[in-house]
């Protein structure tokens, strides 16, 4: 797989994603696991909804009261939208903008699962995570991937895109 | 403003005769923490796709964030504040508000 690039653009700037049977198929997998836990609640899924007032309980509850439900719709759209498109041929930068939030989402969940560390580089293959931590490895390599896709696009020096994403 | 805001800068007020107090509301400093998960290469694109950082300064932030723990990569009003913090929720990061001292 050394030097194989998924998502190099095709001369009307569409990404052509080079993924390979197995890893479609996962794809459309884990967005389905995570969605269950994020319906359900579940501890490892609480990484995704970060507390904005670490000091001040009224604050943080005023701000999750407002955002939560928004933050939460943002994450579930982006899961969808990976699930969905996953098979595509060719996809817009936008939609490997959903797809980058995508993998995030999944790298949260299953980083928290599995309780990483920075330098964790590997566990034992007896080690009962060691698929899941295999996934994970797999999906911080296939972010790298799309953050290097969409950065050649950003603005500025080195990219080539329309202009910067007005901020507000 | 080149480099990132670890303290407030000072602001010189004209005090009214009568004492009052008229300084401006202290600033919100919007923080990012180091978590084990997001990558380097991911956090610093998310500064430059949000905030319109240049490559070097979002590098630099991200650096800051890997090595001290934490930094500063915005702040203002507290209404902006948290929807720069609510846009970092959205992209995955761990970012939290606090008023300037």
């Amino acid at each position: 797989m050394i030097g194989h690039r998924r998502f190099s653009r095709d001369r009307h700037g569409r990404i052509r994603p080079g993924l390979q049977g197995p890893e479609r198929d996962l794809l459309r997998m884990l967005p389905r696991q995570a969605l269950e836990l994020v319906d359900h609640d579940e501890p490892t899924a609480r990484r995704l909804f970060p507390v904005a007032y670490p000091d001040d309980a009224g604050a943080q509850a005023e701000y999750h009261e407002m955002m939560g439900g928004q933050l939460l719709e943002h994450h579930r759209q982006a899961l969808d939208t990976l699930a969905a498109t996953v098979d595509a041929a060719t996809v817009e930068l936008d939609d490997l903008q959903v797809w980058l939030g995508a993998v995030e989402v999944l790298r949260l969940v299953l980083g928290t699962q599995l309780d990483v560390s920075e330098d964790m580089a590997a566990v034992p293959a007896a080690d009962p995570r060691a698929d899941q931590f295999t996934v994970y490895q797999y999906l911080s390599m296939l972010q790298d991937e799309i953050v290097d896709a969409l950065a050649a696009a950003l603005p500025g020096p080195g990219g080539g895109g329309p202009g910067p994403e007005p901020s507000g | 403003m080149s480099g990132p805001l670890t303290e407030a800068q000072p602001v010189e007020v004209e005090v009214p005769e009568g004492g009052q107090d008229v300084r401006p509301d202290r600033p919100w400093l919007v923080i990012v923490w180091n978590d084990p998960i997001n990558l380097m290469s991911y956090v610093t694109y998310v500064f430059q796709k949000l905030f319109g950082y240049s490559r070097e300064k979002a590098t630099k932030l991200m650096l800051d964030v890997h090595h001290k723990g934490r930094a500063v990569v915005t702040s203002g009003p507290r209404e902006r504040a948290e929807l720069d913090v609510f846009r970092l929720h959205e992209h995955g990061l761990w970012a939290t508000m606090e008023q300037s001292s």
